[in-house]
């Protein structure tokens, strides 16, 4: 899993039908330091998380054990919203 | 799987019912030489592993196997505490 912020939400009309209904966030990956990194990934939110908010995202075949997202051509989904991360470093 | 050291938690109120009471931890991945490598990662955990410990963990689906028959979704999990590495040996 990786921590993500969300910085923005996709639009599409055509789709495939088991998507319909499903929310899509753009995601930024963040370290847990909350600085940006490389890339970024399309979600499906099952948490109703909201734009700027820091969210745990799973992907790969796991996504689709989320909620909703049986059967569903789905690679990746936002299953939490980030409350704290906290470091052991020195 | 790959080697790994504990280095922090997240903390998610909102989650997926089927996350909860899972332990959220962040893992360095390693090299067999303890060296760090790559990006930290959110795991579940389901060996009960501290901070600071030398873990291994899966990716993939399979990552959600230990938590069976429940079906959580996750991609990545601690499944073994390290008590050695013995890397001269071949």
């Amino acid at each position: 899993m990786i921590l993500a912020r969300v910085v923005g939400s996709v639009v599409a009309t055509r789709k495939d039908p088991r998507l319909e209904g499903k929310k899509l966030l753009v995601l930024k990956p963040v370290s847990p330091e909350g600085k940006d990194e490389a890339g970024y990934v399309v979600a499906v939110d099952t948490v109703s998380a909201g734009y700027r908010e820091k969210v745990i995202a799973v992907s790969g075949s796991s996504a689709r054990m989320a909620e909703g997202c049986k059967d569903t051509p789905v690679d990746t989904a936002i299953v939490g919203i980030v409350d704290e991360v906290s470091l052991d470093e020195k | 799987m790959f080697l790994g050291r504990v280095v922090g938690r997240v903390w998610s109120t909102v989650k997926l019912p089927s996350l909860v009471g899972h332990r959220l931890l962040i893992v360095q991945p390693l090299t067999a030489e303890l060296a760090k490598t790559g990006k930290r990662i959110v795991c579940t955990d389901a060996t009960g592993a501290g901070a600071g410990e030398l873990v291994y963990w899966c990716r993939g689906r399979e990552a959600s196997f230990p938590f069976l028959p429940a079906e959580v979704p996750t991609d990545s999990t601690i499944v073994g505490i390290v008590d050695s590495v013995d890397r001269n040996r071949l």
